[in-house]
């Protein structure tokens, strides 16, 4: 490796980081703001890039210069600006008090709705985008040849870069963003209007995204998953920078610009991998990112998200569970085929939401990427059977064994962090198993999967598989459940509820985090093992992020206070996905608006709508002091 | 043996210095009381005995075993109770839950999956509450009883683990001043009986010199004054950089009350 090819290496690297960085500081300066973690910011990019594809060639039309193509890209820009502000005032003003498991779901509603929208108005084919006039040359350095396009682009990071700073220190507007992100409830108690800032810090936001977006058009095809891949890159760098600093994503953004671009000679099928490692060893080394600071979260302790009151099982709970429980052994004998195979589903997501509910709702662990344990527990499975000879039965009981591990070695690092930070190593982690098996197509199949994961002969019949789900996903659910009753469950509330209290009475709160994270990823493992022989297949599509997100809403769609709830809400989703699917080009969005929607309207879910009609219908209370 | 013995503990945050060679010690039995204005390193202090911050240098003996650098859990396994300034319980439990988790803990049953953890020393977590007068709350969830019932709650938990010490971080911040009294009283009756060592940090100058058997008054981290109440009193220094008249004035009627 010559000096000269290092330099360009890094000038490359450079030109990526620069990209990035107009992206997430967009991201950060919301989150520092409105404590907001945009999951649209990537979509705001990807409006910013099909914008420009079409507004930029209507200018070059007219006058094909370097102006124009500008020009293009800041209406783009603007335009996307434009949007985020009115993203502000329909959603996020009425977001801004829930749980930041709500917020992140919430957005991804946005990111779903956008999807659905870009495919419907531009189709869903790659676009090439114009190159820039008068940058479309390569300079020469020290004699190797270098888009010109790419050293503007680096310019262009600096100016953005150089604007921000000089609007954050010398217009009111900045320092007011400045001051909300130390402390909103300081700001707002000087009188200012929250809502303007709000609306103007969102509009900044998106403008940020659109500009970097549309400035990628002479670089990349533009298609419909560029929203996903580029939010976890900017996650990455907002994350490591530290969530609202704006100087932290410019250092962020050069490290990772760096190790990409010289990542990709040592390892080049891994650098997503590379990059996701080094966010969780800075998470591990300073859990607030480079130049984050801890939200100091003073005062009486909240009252957390999740299941407040454990009640035993009254008579009614027993009839209707045992019901259920009828209904399920029924549907073997009775049900058609298709009816068997919707019950394995069902059976299948309700053992992962109540896996996933064990840790949100128990540990108040959001884990943002607990697709990567039902997913790595369908591989497991799938890869035992067709590439390692074992038969159906020890693959299933390996499943959860090897998910379990990797939640272990994950979860260590996971137990470490809270809250939002937390959110995203989780979600970090399951990209980097979702990476691994997109491409390392030898082993995983990549895009395609793998086929052929049969049960064994004597279960081959979907009734047969049916009962051998029943019975895995029941028991483990049934486990799972006591797990909660008996001190261990109790004791991981208790260190949901106050970690300081939890400490000063002896209970290891990292500890049992992380036998939580396990058991749970565990559980998921079993789940995903189970659904692969259903399937027959294995493909990557079980560890995405949208899988992750089906999971979140089925625990929230059943209600994230009670213990039951997941179970309702695998059931209710997957049927409510089943029905619609077919029926609609417009899934997603329908998915989309229904999970903001239900963020909006029913926080608590369906047992938890069931919980305040019944108390409806009970009689009032008596009075404390009778009446004088 | 000498309960609690510190000696020479320092603590810098950056350029302030929060404790400087501060030295003290308790016997079992007695209430030692930190007093001191705003920033004068009681809270520090306190971090440092509960094991919540690690001292730069210095030694916290307790009835003679080193216990300085070790995590919150462990030194409550050696016997140190604490309550908080801002109470810490489990809002999502009962007020008997909070008490069993404390006696599950102390048990070592934590990673138990076993028995249902709400029938596990029921009895024991009723006589506890009991004590602080708490028994007949025992089934309502925590997060609705009133701030003064949640600190007695505290008291409560920390008592579970039969501790030789009690750390009191402002035992009655945000309480009314009747509940103060209450639950100082209640402390100051536990401590004698059950020959346990208390170590509090109080802003009320009241329940301060009614109930400390000594105090230390800590300015800039260092420590000015240590002796009885009538001595701390009538120290000309505490005086002039913390009492001043006000604070004299109700050390004088808080000494009248208890005669």
């Amino acid at each position: 490796m010559d000096l000269s090819f290092i330099i360009i290496q890094s000038l490359s690297g450079l030109a990526s980081a620069s990209s990035l960085f107009i992206i997430a500081s967009g991201l950060t300066i919301v989150f520092g703001v409105t404590r907001i973690v945009n999951f649209a910011h990537g979509s705001l990019y990807m409006l910013g890039a099909y914008l420009a594809v079409t507004i930029v060639p209507l200018l070059l039309d007219v006058d094909r210069s370097l102006p124009m193509f500008l020009l293009g890209v800041l209406i783009s820009a603007l335009i996307v600006g434009v949007f985020g502000a009115l993203m502000e005032i329909i959603l996020l003003r009425r977001i801004y008090h829930v749980p930041e498991l709500f917020q992140l779901l919430a957005t991804f509603g946005v990111v779903l709705i956008v999807q659905d929208l870009v495919i419907k108005i531009w189709g869903a084919v790659e676009i090439p985008g114009p190159r820039a006039p008068s940058l479309r040359h390569g300079v020469f350095i020290m004699d190797q040849r270098f888009p010109a396009y790419e050293l503007f682009l680096i310019a262009a990071g600096i100016v953005v870069l150089a604007v921000l700073w000089l609007l954050m220190q010398k217009t009111r507007f900045g320092v007011l963003i400045r001051a909300a992100t130390q402390d909103r409830e300081m700001v707002a108690a000087l009188g200012v209007n929250q809502a303007w800032l709000f609306t103007g810090t969102l509009f900044l936001g998106a403008f940020l995204a659109g500009l970097g977006g549309a400035l990628q058009i002479p670089r990349v095809a533009i298609n419909t998953q560029m929203d996903i891949s580029i939010i976890t890159e900017v996650f990455v760098v907002t994350v490591i920078g530290g969530m609202g600093s704006v100087p932290g994503a410019f250092i962020a953004a050069l490290i990772i610009g760096q190790l990409q671009a010289f990542g990709i000679l040592i390892f080049p099928k891994i650098t997503l991998v590379l990059v996701f490692l080094l966010m969780a060893v800075v998470l591990v080394v300073k859990p607030w990112g480079l130049f984050g600071k801890s939200d100091a979260a003073a005062g009486r302790a909240i009252l957390p998200e999740g299941i407040l009151s454990l009640k035993r099982f009254g008579t009614v709970d027993n009839i209707v569970a045992g019901l259920a429980i009828a209904v399920l052994l029924a549907l073997p004998v009775f049900g058609d085929n298709y009816m068997v195979k919707v019950g394995i589903e069902v059976l299948v997501l309700a053992l992962a939401a109540f896996s996933l509910h064990f840790l949100i709702g128990v540990g108040g662990i959001v884990s943002f990427g607990h697709a990567a344990y039902f997913g790595l527990g369908a591989y497991a499975a799938g890869l035992l059977v067709t590439k390692g000879g074992l038969s159906m039965e020890p693959s299933i009981l390996l499943a959860p064994i090897i998910a379990g591990a990797f939640a272990a070695l994950f979860g260590y690092f996971v137990v470490r962090l809270s809250g939002i930070y937390l959110a995203m190593l989780t979600l970090a982690f399951a990209q980097i198993v979702y990476a691994v098996c997109f491409q390392w197509v030898e082993f995983t199949g990549g895009d395609n999967g793998v086929v052929g994961v049969w049960p064994s002969s004597w279960a081959s019949s979907r009734q047969v598989y049916f009962c051998v789900v029943l019975a895995f996903t029941l028991s483990a659910i049934i486990a799972l459940r006591h797990a909660i009753y008996a001190p261990f469950g109790y004791a991981l509330r208790a260190a949901r509820d106050s970690a300081t209290r939890a400490d000063a009475i002896g209970i290891d709160v990292r500890r049992i985090r992380w036998f939580a994270f396990t058991l749970s990823g565990a559980a998921a493992g079993l789940a995903g093992g189970l659904y692969s022989f259903s399937k027959g297949s294995i493909d990557p599509t079980m560890i995405s992020i949208p899988m992750s997100v089906d999971f979140l809403v089925m625990v929230l769609l059943g209600g994230i206070q009670t213990v039951i709830g997941p179970l309702v809400g695998a059931a209710a989703f997957h049927s409510i996905k089943d029905f619609f699917m077919p029926l609609t080009d417009f899934w997603r969005m329908f998915l989309g608006a229904s999970i903001i929607l239900m963020v909006l309207v029913f926080p608590r879910g369906i047992s938890g709508a069931a919980a305040s009609l019944t108390d409806r219908f009970k009689p009032a209370p008596k009075p404390a002091v009778a009446p004088s | 043996m000498t309960l609690l013995k510190v000696t020479g503990l320092n603590k810098r945050f950056g350029g302030v210095v929060a404790a400087k060679d501060v030295a003290f010690a308790l016997e079992a039995g007695d209430m030692l009381a930190i007093i001191g204005p705003n920033g004068a390193g009681k809270s520090t202090t306190f971090n440092m005995v509960g094991g919540q911050l690690r001292p730069d240098s210095g030694q916290v003996l307790l009835a003679g075993q080193p216990i300085s650098g070790l995590a919150p859990r462990e030194v409550w396994r050696r016997g140190i109770g604490r309550t908080f300034q801002i109470a810490q319980t489990f809002v999502s439990m009962s007020v008997a839950e909070n008490v069993q988790m404390a006696l599950i803990s102390w048990h070592d049953q934590i990673m138990s999956v076993g028995a249902r953890a709400e029938t596990r020393y029921r009895p024991e977590a009723l006589d506890l509450l009991d004590l602080v007068g708490m028994r007949a709350d025992a089934d309502r969830p925590v997060r609705e009883l009133a701030y003064g019932d949640v600190k007695r709650v505290e008291l409560a938990i920390a008592l579970a683990s039969a501790p030789k010490l009690l750390l009191m971080d402002e035992p009655t911040a945000g309480m009314a001043p009747k509940e103060r009294a209450q639950l100082m009283d209640i402390t100051a009756t536990i401590a004698r009986q059950r020959k346990i060592g208390v170590l509090f940090t109080e802003h009320d100058m009241d329940a301060v010199f009614a109930h400390a058997d000594r105090i230390l008054v800590l300015v800039r981290g260092e420590i000015i004054a240590d002796g009885k109440p009538d001595e701390v009193r009538s120290n000309a220094r505490v005086k002039q950089v913390y009492l001043g008249d006000m604070g004299v004035a109700a050390a004088m009627r808080a000494r009248r009350g208890r005669v």
